[in-house]
Order: C-alpha cells, then structure tokens, then sequence
C-alpha cells in the first residue's frame, strides 16, 4: 500500500524529525532529552520513511549501513572515555572546554556530551537495523 | 589508571572492530581469536599484577567510592577473568569451522564478544546496579546467540531461557530497589559497611531473599532449573559451549560474592540452606541427566549437578570450603565447555547427538576416545584428573566443618556422574555402530584442525590442573581468604576513611 | 502516597505474573512488561518520595535541606532502556516464532521438548 500522501509528508517530515532529534539531543545535557532519545527520533524518521517507501529506498536516503552507525556510535563512546587519561584523572572523568561565541554566547562542550552523541549513533543504528531486518521479512 | 576497565573494554573495541569490517566476513572469525587473545593475555597480567600489589580498585569518572561506579579486582575476579578468556580463546578457534557461514554473517561475533563484555563486567564490578546492567549485556547477547540461525526448536528453547532470566533480571531489581531504599547506597564496600552495623530487619531480608532467587535461576539451581535443560540443547554446540561453560557460573561468581561480602548477618538461616539446596541441585541434575539419550542433554543436566558442588562450597562456609568451591569452578568451566565441544565433534562424524543412533567412534576415531575420556572422567572425578582435586576439597572441607551428610551425598553423586559419562562412552565409542540408525550420511570423517585444537588445548589444561594442583589451589585459598575477610575489601574501595572501630 | 504505589506495584505484580501464567506469547509479553513497570515503580518507592523538592539547589535555601535523591530515578531510567530493548527484541522474537511455527500458543509446540 503505497500512498502518495504518507510518501510526501514521509519525505518532508524526515530533516525535520532530524533536525529535531539535534535538538533534544543539544538539550540533554542539562533538561530533559539526550542522545537516547534523540537516537530515537531520527530513527523515527527513518522508520517512517523506510514504511512510506520500502527499507531498500530508506537505506538509500540514509547512504551509509546502519551498521556504520553503530560503529560510530561505540567509537565516539568509547573515544570519549580516554581525554580523561592524558589530563591525568581516573577513566571515564568528564573534561569540559568551553567556547565562547560572539553574542556573549557560549558554547560548552566536553567528554559527557561526545558519550551522549554516541549513545545517539548507537541508538540509531541498532533502531534501524532491527527494524529494517524485521520489515525485510 | 584504567587497568580495570580494561576486561570490559577489550571486548568492546573488538565489537567496534568487527562490526568496522563487518562486510569482509573472512576477517570476522581473526578479529575475534584477536580480542579474545588479548583478554586472555590481559586477564593473566591482572592476576600477576594483583598478586604483588593488591586489590586493584578504579573510580570511575572520579566520582568517591560510595558515589560514583567502583570497578573492583581480588584474586576472585582474576581467576574468574583468567577463565573467561580461555573459553573465549578455544571459542574463537572453535567456531572458525563449527559455525555455518549463514550464522557468521548474522552477528556471531559481535554477539559472543557482547556476551564476554557483560561477563567480564560482571566480574570487575563493585556495585551491585552496574552487576544488573552487565548482567543483562550478557543476557541480550546470549538471547540473540541462542535464537541465532532462528530454527523451530531454537526459538522454542528460547522462550524459556528469555522468560525466565528475565524474570531473574526483574527479582534481582526489585532486590536492588529494597537494599537501596534501605541502606542508601549500591557501592558493594559500602554496603558490606552500613550493614554491618545495620541491625537485622525485615526489608534486608527480603532483598537477601530477591537476590537468591535471582541468582538461583540465573545459575540454575535446585527448584529454579528447568529452563536451562529445555533450551542448553538447542543451538549449535559451539553457542552451547560458550554459554554452558560461562553464564552459569556468573550467577554463581554473584551469590559468592553477595553472601561472603554483605549478606553475612544471617548465616545461620542461609548457610544451611545452601547446603540443602546445592544437595538437592547435585542429586536431581545427576538423577535426571543418567535417564537422557542426547548428549548434549546429559551434558546439561550435569551442568546443574556440578553447580551443586559450587553452592555446597559456599554452604560450608570456612576457607576451604570457598576455595573448594572456586576451584571447582574453574576446573568445571573448562572441563564443562570441552566437553560440549567433543559432542561437537562426534555431531560432525556422526551427524547426530543422539546416543543411540551412534556408536563404533574408538575403532574409527581412536583419538576422539581420548579427547573425551580427559573431560569426562574429569567431570567424574577421577584422578589425577582436575574434578578428582576440587572434589576432595569441598568434601575434606565439607567433613571437617562436620557436614557429613551433604559430604557423602557430595560422594555419591560424583559416582552418578561416572555412570553417565561411561554412559556416553559406551554407546558412543564402544558399541557397534547400529546400522539401521544412521540418521544422516556421516557429515565429515576428517575433522577440521581448528575444531579438534581447542578440545586439545582444553584437555591439555584439564590435565595441568589435575598434575600442578597446588598452585591453582594456593592461588583460590588466596581468593578465597580475600573474601572470608570482608575488610580487605572494603578497605581497598573506601580507603582509610572508614570507622576503624568496625574491622 | 507510598500505600497506594505500594498496592499498585503489588497490583502490576499480580498482573505480570497472571499474564506469564497464561498460554499465549503475546500475554507472555505484555507479563513481562507488567512485571518491569511494577520493579521500576517499586525503585522508586524505595528510593523515598519527596513532593516538589528539586534534586540539586545551587546555595543554601530551604530546598536543600531536604533534596530528592536522583539515584532512583536514573536508576529507573537505565532500567527503563534496558526493558526496552528487550522488549523490542521480546516482540521481534515472536514475530520469528509465529512465522516459523503459524501459532502463538505455547502450548501446541511440545513435540520431543519434555524433559
């Protein structure tokens, strides 16, 4: 059952839903959100998008294996855990820098949040494999 | 200062890695041997490491002990790591040859070094919630291991075994929740401190209880057992192997740890049920295993007698008795897995598990006799093999704690376990082969290098444990002393700020 | 408050285990949602309910005398997306099983699984 309407809004809804998935996850450092969630709303669009059309043509939009996704994930997880050992700490201790903006914004980043957009590729990638897998069937 | 995340952290860059060449499946079965090597090689330097300096102990994220995550190795943890990666390394080799390419493809290797990621986990940690997470790490990955391949029979299998751990999972959080809300901390030290000073109330005692139902059906014991013999059989041998050999013993490795570090108020309502319980394990598993025909059926059943011994170690409770029962577990832990692997290869010449639908194997197979007459008779105890050894000290500790029932039950039961492994000899090597039952055409008569090398290497250790027992056995009397006295522990996690007055 | 969570966490837990009891796997699943719902809910009664006091106060003000503790509740959390994931593998796991054998009744699948 392919309808026009579902593929249209399916098509348009999907930078939103990223776009939208950035966001919570920029947002859960400090309110609610976080890479977990955030990894589940963009595979949301993606899982709409993959019923809309088929897995083959979402796959496609997503040009990369979902796979890789999750690969990325780990690693930036994984990468995120050693900055703590060149400043000297224990393991997995959070270091932040933060970057001032002109506007008198400021920009805070540091290992928690490089874990956290891991947290948000793996979660992705496992999200669509399992269901591209399960809709493939 | 990172050393003791490592054994969880090797498995987790080999994941990284495998799924990196995913596409390239000839890498896949290298990568892995590589990583389970390296644990293998890294649990061996652990063991030595804290033998010079002592419990090695990490806050992780620089958070104090009672605070923050605490990953914690003693001499306990290190045997435990040491044997996991043996069992990742002859894995490895194994399944090269043994698992089918469809399976390969499908995330096998990924899944196992998950599933060794959640066991080495669950021996490094010192706090019981990241115990639960690693525990279930463990258990996804070995949910998807045993439905990979998806055969009728295999999801049939794994409906139990997913149900019922999953119920565990649920027992050992409401556990968790109950000793939280009561004591206000999830640091193991910690714990083991406030309730030594905590009188005995009533919600301790129902977590105590949560904790040893939890960890009862995870470690399939006495009344909580039966999905372990209707889904063990299910998957292929090499899956079973790895899982038999490993997830059992996690269970066990936590209820050692929970009732020698914190659950100790109690002992005179805990210690002679784990004496009753881990009776009735040896016996009904040994009972149930002598009526079975599959091999890997039998195997499974003994699984659950030979976890008997384990818990019987813990019952009695002294030096011995702890070390009785560590040894044991590493002798069974390997012999259990080899043997698994030997039905492996009677599967592949015979096309079947199925005791009596093959037979004739020594006249063809003279060196398969050999390879499955080491674990075996291990498993049996003969000596000098290594069974005969961690037998004779739980049952030498069992007499001379004066628990003489469970010590003759203890005996009996190893005589049990002879007569099925002669069992499995009779009519797999010495019986002529019926003709009228060949189910299959012989699959292979010459069996792969890579699948015989690590049954080899598996025996080879079954038999240094039996000859250099003394080592082995100081090295667990160490581990076991480490965890009869608590305040070693808990003074190598919160450092010197505790209450001197409590040692 | 904390009587009736309790009743309810006991109320989940009946319910779970009647589900689990049951003969169907879809019921088996919803069981062992039931049976997560009533743990979480029983963490969080345990960690100790306190009404609309913040977790963490910057300076001292009257909050702070009396804070909410936030392990329970990240506790729940992992516990949360850890049931998830396993419920998501739960569901795509039956979905294999009724496609494998035509049926979800765990009843009709005895054939040489008796032990």
């Amino acid at each position: 059952m392919k309808s026009h309407i579902l593929q249209i809004a399916a098509a348009r809804l999907l930078p939103v839903t990223i776009l939208l998935s950035l966001l919570v996850f920029y947002r859960g450092h400090n309110e609610p959100g976080g890479g977990f969630i955030g990894g589940l709303m963009a595979s949301a669009g993606f899982i709409f998008y993959a019923m809309a059309f088929d897995t083959a043509e979402a796959e496609k939009k997503l040009r990369v294996s979902p796979l890789y996704l999750i690969v990325t994930g780990l690693s930036l997880a994984f990468l995120s855990t050693l900055p703590a050992l060149f400043m000297g700490n224990p393991f997995f201790t959070g270091e932040w820098i933060s970057i001032y903006l002109p506007f008198e914004a400021k920009l805070k980043l540091g290992t928690p949040m490089l874990f956290d957009l891991g947290v948000y590729f793996t979660v992705w990638g496992i999200m669509l494999t399992v269901i591209f897998n399960v809709m493939e069937e | 200062m990172i050393l003791p995340a490592l054994p969880a952290l090797i498995p987790l860059i080999t994941i990284i890695f495998l799924l990196m060449n995913f596409r390239r499946r000839e890498w896949q079965p290298w990568i892995g041997l590589t990583g389970a090597l390296l644990q293998l090689v890294l649990a061996v330097y652990l063991a030595v490491h804290i033998k010079s300096h002592g419990i090695l102990v990490l806050h992780t994220g620089n958070w104090e002990a009672p605070f923050g995550i605490t990953l914690v190795i003693d001499s306990f943890s290190s045997f435990m790591l040491i044997l996991t990666g043996i069992i990742a390394v002859s894995i490895s080799i194994y399944s090269i040859e043994a698992i089918d390419r469809q399976r390969q493809s499908f995330f096998f290797y990924p899944m196992v070094h998950g599933l060794l990621m959640g066991v080495n986990g669950a021996f490094v940690t010192g706090d019981i919630f990241n115990l639960y997470v690693w525990f279930e790490v463990m258990l996804m990955s070995s949910f998807v291991l045993i439905t990979l391949g998806g055969e009728k029979k295999q999801l049939n299998g794994a409906i139990k075994y997913v149900t019922l751990n999953l119920v565990s999972s649920m027992l050992f959080l409401a556990g968790i929740g109950l000793l939280y809300g009561k004591t206000g901390t999830l640091n193991m030290a910690d714990l083991a401190l406030k309730m030594s000073l905590a009188e005995n109330n009533i919600l301790l005692n129902t977590s105590a209880v949560l904790f040893f139902v939890a960890f009862s059906i995870k470690s399939a014991i006495f009344p909580f057992f039966f999905w372990l013999p209707a889904s063990y059989h299910t998957p292929p041998v090499a899956i079973t192997a790895l899982v038999a050999g490993l997830l059992t013993k996690v269970g066990v490795y936590a209820m050692i740890r929970f009732y020698t570090l914190f659950f100790v108020q109690d002992q005179l309502f805990w210690h002679p049920l784990f004496l009753w319980i881990g009776g009735f394990t040896m016996v009904v598993g040994v009972l149930t295993a002598a009526s079975q025909y599959d091999m890997r059926k039998i195997l499974s059943f003994h699984i659950i007698s030979q976890i008997g011994y384990m818990i019987m170690g813990l019952g009695i409770f002294t030096v011995a008795g702890i070390a009785g029962a560590i040894f044991y577990m590493g002798h069974n832990i390997i012999a259990k897995t080899n043997t698994f692997l030997v039905a492996g290869l009677i599967n592949r010449v015979k096309g079947s598990y199925d005791l009596k639908s093959i037979g004739g194997l020594y006249k063809t197979h003279p060196f398969l006799a050999i390879l499955f007459i080491i674990p075996a008779f291990g498993l049996a105890g003969i000596p000098p093999l290594s069974g005969f050894f961690g037998k004779l000290v739980l049952i030498s500790a069992g007499f001379s704690a004066g628990e003489y029932v469970i010590s003759f039950v203890a005996l009996a039961v190893g005589l049990f376990t002879l007569f099925s492994m002669v069992k499995i000899w009779n009519e797999a090597f010495w019986k002529a082969q019926p003709d009228d039952k060949l189910t299959e055409a012989p699959k292979d008569e010459k069996l792969p290098f890579s699948m015989v090398l690590p049954v080899v290497l598996l025996g080879l250790l079954t038999l240094t444990m039996g000859f250099a027992v003394k080592p082995i056995l100081s090295f667990a009397m160490d581990a076991a002393t480490q965890l009869l006295n608590p305040h070693i522990y808990i003074e190598a996690v919160l450092g010197n700020s505790i209450n001197p007055e409590i040692q | 408050m904390e009587t009736l969570l309790a009743i309810v966490i006991g109320v989940l837990f009946a319910a779970g285990v009647y589900l689990l009891l049951r003969r169907s796997i879809v019921k088996l699943i919803l069981g062992i949602m039931l049976l997560s719902h009533g743990t979480n809910l029983l963490i969080f009664v345990a960690g100790g309910l306190i009404k609309g006091q913040p977790q963490f106060t910057p300076g001292m003000t009257d909050a702070a005398a009396n804070p909410t503790d936030p392990i329970p509740q990240a506790l729940i959390l992992t516990a949360i997306v850890i049931g998830f994931g396993i419920t998501a593998f739960f569901l795509a796991l039956m979905y294999r099983f009724y496609k494998a054998t035509g049926t979800e009744d765990l009843d009709e699948l005895k054939e040489g699984e008796r032990v």
